[in-house]
Order: structure tokens, then C-alpha cells, then sequence
């Protein structure tokens, strides 16, 4: 059986969780501590894959990163950077897709922190850093658990952006959700069966774990 | 020396009002602030310490201006040099009842102090211990404590004993007085106890409706 769509599946979802990190908490907190009256826009934007379908996401950047565009030939030309039909494109297309299950965790995460905690380590002399670092990152790890699964599993279960921005080339853009497709495609229902259980299975196994990790929030939150 | 000349609109319980205050505090003073629920106190406390920022006015500290308006000056509050110890416990629960405290130490300080002021509030046996094991009193004490680490000049209590029984408060009142004579502090102790204040304060502010209505020494003012 050929593996590889799994293999590249699972390096996608780690790199997009990975950048989501990287975006998501500055973006979070930004959103919980802003009092910018614009602020419901962004919220707004970031909230968009929430209820587009993926295809119109996919066909937009399908559009915008395309050699013939603009901005897909300014990459193509000054960055020898090609985002349609390759591995950089694909996650990046899942970055933005799977933005919003990184965001709105992460966000209620830091409004769940006690406001008293932060106005303690602006008068023990601490700044925003060292609250973030310190005080908040390490009392919010059940959301930035619920963050980093919902944004890897959500990643995984990719089809309609995938397809339309990386199309189906074999180890390159061809994650599991294709490469099920294909084989039903070719009438291959064994083959599809099996990746298909493997899915669910390690779906299952995701959830599972996050669920036990999360199970007594309370403890891992409680200061009173 | 405090002085403070300071304006803010505040919505209180019975809708909108104006705080509008001024004192001089000397060093050393403790002085208590008293008045009924939604009448400013706290946020006296809030304005000296930077959480709030004053609408108008002046706050110097021993000549230093922290505030003001016409040189616009605004010192933000990780660089006043003030502890401050609110109702609600605000010990951080990812950390042990030491790390509280190391938290608050500034660059290049001993860490020693920690162990010191444990010992003083009788808690050096529980100090790797997380928050959440202590009582309401004992998580107090280390509220205390980690608020004296970087020696401030003024020390700021909101109702720090507002929970607590009689039995823990006085002892928590013993250690306060201790600490205040001991560094030399200009003490401001929030609370809507009369007795708590004729026993600690030898300098009583009174507020209604965001205004001092009286200003003298606490028997004067409760024996009338």
C-alpha cells in the first residue's frame, strides 16, 4: 500500500499548525485585549473559512498566486516562489483555511484569564512579555491543546482548498483526502476502504487524547 | 510624598460620576480610605498605580510626577515603583508559592528577599507548594509577600482581609503594620471595615461620590 499520502498529509497538518501558532497567538491576543473599535472587522475576516465553502477560498488563491497574475509572478520572478500546485502553496492554503480553529480558542483562552493576574504583573513591574509568556501561555494549556488539534485535525480533513489550489501530484500535493477521492474514482473501493479507516481511526485516536488531556479543565484553570 | 490632584469619569452603580480628588500623603503615613461601595475607592488605588489613567490632574511622588496632564506625562505602571495587593487572590496557579514571589523580583536582584519574606509570613514550609492548596488567609500572606520583594515606596491594598475571618485578619493586619514600619512604606489601605481602619490608620480619607468628604484622624470621624 502506498503511505505517502499519509506521510504528506501529517507534514502538512504539522506545518500549518506550526505557523498557525506562530500567527494565531499574537492575532488572539490582540483580539482579547484590543479595545480598537475597527476590531470586529478582523473578526470577521478571520472568521471567513468558518462559512465559505472551501472552493471559493481555493479558487481565489488559485487566482491571486497564478504565474500569469501579478502577485503570483512577482513570487514566480523575484523568489523563484511557486505557491499553485506545490507543497508551499498547499500550506499556505491551509493556513488560512484552518485560521479561524486556531484563533477562536486561543482568543477565549486569553479572555478567560483573570484580568487581576494581569493588573498583578503590571505592578510587580512586568511587561506584556513576561505576563504572555509566563502567566497566560502556561495557564491557558487546555486551549492551546484545543487550538493546536482542532487547527491539525481540521488540516487533515482537508479536500475542496487542497484540490483547488495543489491539485493531485503525487507526493507533492497529493494528501489523503485526494488521494481517498482518486480511488473511488478508479473503482478502487478496497484501497479507499482502508485509507479511509486508517482516517478515522487516527481521527478518533486525536480526539480521544485530546478529550482525556482536557477532561478536568477545572484543574488545570483553577486558582481559587 | 504623595501628592495627587487627580480627575476621572467613572460609572458607578447609580450611573455616571466624577471623581475628582486631591491630598497630600506623607512618607510613612498609613492611611486608610473608607466609604460605601461604588464611591471611588479602588479607583484611587487604580489611578496611583497607572492601572487607570486619570482624565486630568497631577500625581507626584517624592517629587517624581507619575502624572500629568499638562507636561503630559503618564508613567506606565511596570515603572512605578509601588506593590499592590488586591481583594480577589491573585497568585498565579502555575507556580509553586516560591515562584510567586521569585516572579516578582527585578533584573539582577538577590533572590535571598524570597526566602526572607517567606519566613516572615510563616510560610517557608508550603513554599513549593502550589496556590491552590492554601487558605483564603495563607494565599493572602503570599500576596503580601510577593508585593514587598521589589520594596516598593507606597503599598496599595485594595480590601486585601475583606474575605477572611476575624482570626486571619488580625493576623494579616500584625504582619501588614510590621512590614509598613519595618520599609519605611506610605501605606493606602482600602476597606469599608471602621474598625479595621481606627486600629491600623493613623489618617482616615472618607469618599462619597467620588469626593473626599473627610480628612483627619479615623476616631474623629467614626466617634462622630
Amino acid at each position: 500500500m502506498d503511505f505517502s499520502p499519509f506521510y504528506l498529509t501529517l507534514r502538512l497538518a504539522l506545518f500549518t499548525t506550526g505557523i498557525l501558532f506562530l500567527i494565531g497567538i499574537p492575532l488572539a491576543y490582540w483580539l482579547a485585549f484590543s479595545r480598537l473599535r475597527i476590531k470586529y472587522v478582523v473578526e470577521a475576516i478571520v472568521s471567513l473559512p468558518l462559512v465559505l465553502p472551501p472552493t471559493v477560498l481555493g479558487f481565489y488563491l488559485l487566482l491571486f498566486f497564478s504565474p500569469e497574475n501579478p502577485m503570483g509572478g512577482f513570487l514566480d520572478r523575484y523568489f523563484d516562489l511557486r505557491l499553485v500546485f506545490t507543497f508551499p502553496g498547499l500550506v499556505l492554503a491551509s493556513v488560512i483555511y484552518s485560521l479561524p480553529f486556531m484563533v477562536q480558542p486561543l482568543r477565549s483562552g486569553f479572555t478567560g484569564i483573570p484580568k487581576a493576574w494581569i493588573d498583578t504583573t503590571q505592578t510587580l513591574g512586568k511587561g506584556r512579555w513576561v505576563t504572555l509568556s509566563r502567566v497566560m501561555l502556561p495557564n491557558m494549556k487546555s486551549a492551546l491543546l484545543t487550538a493546536g488539534v482542532l487547527s491539525f485535525a481540521h488540516t487533515v480533513g482537508e479536500f475542496g482548498v487542497v484540490l483547488m489550489v495543489g491539485g493531485n501530484i503525487p507526493d507533492e500535493t497529493r494528501v489523503i483526502a485526494v488521494a481517498i477521492y482518486n480511488e473511488v474514482e478508479a473503482m478502487n473501493y478496497g484501497q479507499a476502504n482502508t485509507y479511509s479507516l486508517i482516517l478515522i481511526g487516527f481521527s478518533f485516536l486525536v480526539l480521544l487524547i485530546t478529550y482525556w488531556l482536557n477532561r478536568d479543565k477545572s484543574r488545570v484553570l483553577s486558582y481559587d | 510624598m504623595i501628592e495627587l490632584a487627580l480627575e476621572k469619569s467613572l460609572f458607578g452603580p447609580e450611573g455616571k460620576m466624577k471623581l475628582a480628588v486631591s491630598c497630600q500623603i506623607g512618607k510613612g503615613e498609613l492611611v486608610g480610605i473608607y466609604g460605601p461601595s461604588g464611591a471611588g475607592k479602588s479607583s484611587i488605588l487604580r489611578l496611583i498605580s497607572g492601572l487607570m489613567k486619570p482624565e486630568g490632574g497631577l500625581l507626584k511622588v517624592d517629587g517624581e510626577v507619575w502624572y500629568s496632564n499638562v507636561e503630559t506625562v503618564n508613567l506606565k505602571p511596570t515603572k512605578r515603583n509601588i506593590g499592590m495587593v488586591f481583594q480577589e487572590h491573585s497568585l498565579f496557579p502555575n507556580m509553586s508559592i516560591a515562584e510567586n514571589l521569585e516572579f516578582a523580583l527585578s533584573k539582577g536582584q538577590p533572590p535571598q528577599i524570597v526566602q526572607d519574606l517567606l519566613e516572615r509570613v510563616g510560610l517557608k514550609k508550603l513554599a513549593s507548594k502550589k496556590p491552590s492548596v492554601l487558605s483564603g488567609g495563607q494565599k493572602q500572606r503570599v500576596a503580601l509577600a510577593r508585593a514587598m520583594i521589589r520594596k516598593p515606596k507606597i503599598l496599595l491594598l485594595d480590601e486585601p482581609f475583606s474575605a477572611l475571618d476575624m482570626k486571619m485578619r488580625a493576623k494579616l493586619q500584625e504582619y501588614l503594620v510590621q512590614f509598613h514600619n519595618e520599609y519605611g512604606l506610605t501605606t493606602l489601605l482600602v476597606s469599608h471595615d471602621a474598625s479595621e481602619i481606627s486600629r491600623m490608620a493613623q489618617r482616615v480619607l472618607v469618599m462619597e461620590n467620588g469626593k473626599f468628604s473627610f480628612d483627619g484622624e479615623p476616631r474623629h470621624f467614626f466617634q462622630s
